[in-house]
C-alpha cells in the first residue's frame, strides 16, 4: 500500500497507478499534457520519499537531485509527498549581515538565516520587502566556504525590491526569504569537461558561486568565465577573479566590455560574442548562462546549434521586468 | 485520423517500431540531432523563433516518439490546434516535407535501417492533414 500526499489531501494508489492518474482521479488541479513522460508539463517535486529513476528519464540531473519526477511515468514504490514546482517552499527569516557596494549599481548583501538552508551555488532565492512585494536573487556563495548568504543586487531603475534594498536596508535588519529554487547550479561528475560560464552585470552572481563551488568540488576540466558589462565601470569582483585564475591553472577569466574601447586586459565585445569567438565549438561542454534574457536566449540557441547538449546548457534568466 | 485516436491505430499498425529503434534512448539521441537541423534550416526556422528551447525540444521529442510509433496520447486534433496559428504564418507543403527531410537524415545519421526509416517516415506523413489543417 503506498500513500500520495498531496496538498492537505493523502490518497491510496492504485496497483501501478501513476501519480498523475491518482491526482487527476481525485479531482486534485495538477497540469499535465502528454501522459507518457514526454512533454514534461506534469513535473513535480518529491518533498517526502524518493520517486523511482524511472520517472526522473530525460530530467536535467539538476533537477534529478532535487527530486523532481515526471508525475504520468511516476509509480512510486514507497510513500510519497508531492508539491508542485512553486508551491515547494515557506518563507524563512534571515537577518541581514553585511551590505558593501561592488560598484555603482550593485549591492553585496550578507543574510545570515535563522534556520539552515540547503541550497547549492548559483540557485536562487526571493527575498520579500513585504509579504506581497518579492524579487528573485541567485546565490553567490558556497555554503561550505561563506557563512552566510550573499546577493549580488543590481538597483533596477524604479526597482520596488532593489531600490530599497540600497537606500533603506541596513544590518540587523530581518527579512523574509523563500527558496532555494533554480536548476542553474554545478553537478558534480564529469570533472574533466570542459565549462564555459558566460555572464552580464549581476548575472555574475551565480556564475561566482558556480565557478567557486566547481573548483571547491575538484573539477579539473578547463572553466573558462566570461563577464561583460558595456563599461569597465560595470565589471566587478575582477581582482577576486583574476586571483582565482592565478590560483588554479584551469580556470580563466575574460572579461568584456561593450560599450568602450577595451582597455589592457579587457576583451572587446558582449560576452556572449566574445565567447562564442573564442568557443566556437561547444561540443561535449557544459554551458552557464546567466543575466539579460535576450542574451541568454540568444546564446542557449547558438550553444547548441555549435553541438552543446541540451543537458549540458544551464540557464538563469534575470527577469529585469517583473511584475510590480 | 481526425476522429479516431491516432495513438490506436498506431499501436495497432506499428507496435514495434519504437521498441525496434530503440525505445526511449534512441528518441533521446533523435531528438538533439533533429531540431539541431531544424534550426539550421532557413526554410523552416522562422516559425521556431521567440520559442523557449527546452519547450521546443520536448515538442521535437514528443514527435520523434510519434514518428517511432512511440507511446503518446496526441490525436490529430491536437495535431490541428497545435499547428493553427503557424498555418495562419503561412506553414504549407514544402515546410513539412523539409521537416520529413530532416526526419529522415536524422535516422540515417544513427543507422537505423532503411525499412525502419520508412516506417517512421509513413507514420509522420500520416500526421500532414492534420498539421496542415486540412
Amino acid at each position: 500500500m503506498t500513500n500520495l500526499k498531496y496538498g492537505k489531501d493523502t490518497y491510496l494508489l492504485g496497483k501501478d497507478q501513476s501519480v498523475l492518474d491518482c491526482l487527476v482521479e481525485h479531482g486534485a488541479p495538477v497540469p499535465f499534457s502528454c501522459r507518457s513522460g514526454v512533454c514534461q508539463t506534469c513535473l513535480m517535486r518529491a518533498v517526502r520519499g524518493t520517486p523511482p529513476a524511472s520517472s526522473q528519464q530525460g530530467l536535467k540531473d539538476s533537477l534529478k537531485l532535487q527530486n523532481y519526477f515526471l508525475a504520468c511515468v511516476c509509480r512510486p514504490t514507497e510513500d510519497i509527498e508531492a508539491v508542485l514546482p512553486h508551491d515547494a517552499q515557506n518563507s524563512v527569516p534571515a537577518t541581514v549581515k553585511a551590505l558593501k557596494p561592488l560598484n555603482g549599481e550593485i549591492m553585496h548583501v550578507a543574510l545570515e538565516c535563522h534556520e539552515p538552508l540547503e541550497y547549492r551555488p548559483g540557485q536562487f532565492i526571493n527575498l520579500f520587502r513585504d509579504p506581497t512585494l518579492g524579487r528573485s536573487y541567485s546565490l553567490a556563495s558556497v555554503p561550505q566556504h561563506d557563512e552566510h548568504l550573499h546577493l549580488h543586487v543590481r538597483r533596477l531603475p524604479d526597482g520596488k525590491v532593489s531600490g530599497w534594498i540600497h537606500e533603506e536596508l541596513r544590518p540587523g535588519q530581518t527579512v523574509d526569504l523563500r527558496g532555494p529554487s533554480g536548476d542553474c547550479f554545478y553537478v558534480p561528475g564529469r570533472p574533466e569537461q570542459e565549462i564555459v560560464l558566460i555572464g552580464t552585470g549581476s548575472g555574475l552572481a551565480p556564475l561566482y558561486g558556480i565557478l567557486r563551488d566547481a573548483l571547491n568540488r575538484g573539477h579539473r576540466g578547463p572553466i573558462r568565465l566570461f563577464h561583460g558589462s558595456r563599461s569597465r565601470a560595470g565589471l566587478y569582483l575582477i581582482d577576486e577573479l583574476r586571483t582565482l585564475a592565478r590560483d588554479h591553472t584551469n580556470f580563466d577569466y575574460v572579461p568584456c566590455v561593450s560599450g568602450e574601447e577595451p582597455s589592457t586586459g579587457l576583451a572587446g565585445g558582449r560576452a556572449h560574442e566574445v565567447a562564442f569567438r573564442e568557443v566556437p565549438d561547444f561540443k561535449d561542454k557544459r554551458l552557464f548562462l546567466c543575466g539579460h534574457p535576450a542574451m541568454v536566449s540568444a546564446a542557449k540557441k547558438r550553444a547548441f546549434l555549435a553541438g552543446a547538449s541540451m543537458k549540458d546548457i544551464y540557464a538563469d534568466p534575470f527577469n529585469v521586468n517583473a511584475a510590480p | 485520423m481526425t476522429e479516431k485516436k491516432l495513438a490506436d491505430w498506431w499501436t495497432e499498425s506499428h507496435a514495434s517500431l519504437y521498441a525496434q529503434i530503440g525505445g526511449e534512448a534512441a528518441v533521446d539521441a533523435a531528438v538533439e540531432i533533429f531540431y539541431r537541423k531544424v534550426l539550421a534550416d532557413p526554410r523552416i526556422n522562422r516559425f521556431f523563433e521567440g520559442v523557449d528551447m527546452e519547450k521546443q525540444a520536448a515538442k521535437q521529442k514528443a514527435f520523434l516518439t510519434m514518428a517511432f510509433g512511440g507511446p503518446h496520447n496526441y490525436t490529430g486534433m491536437d495535431m490541428r490546434r497545435g499547428h493553427a496559428h503557424l498555418v495562419q504564418q503561412g506553414l504549407n507543403d514544402s515546410h513539412f516535407d523539409a521537416v520529413m527531410e530532416h526526419l529522415g537524415a536524422t535516422l540515417k545519421e544513427l543507422n537505423v535501417p532503411e525499412e525502419l526509416i520508412a516506417q517512421a517516415a509513413a507514420i509522420a506523413e500520416s500526421t500532414r492533414n492534420d498539421v496542415l489543417g486540412r
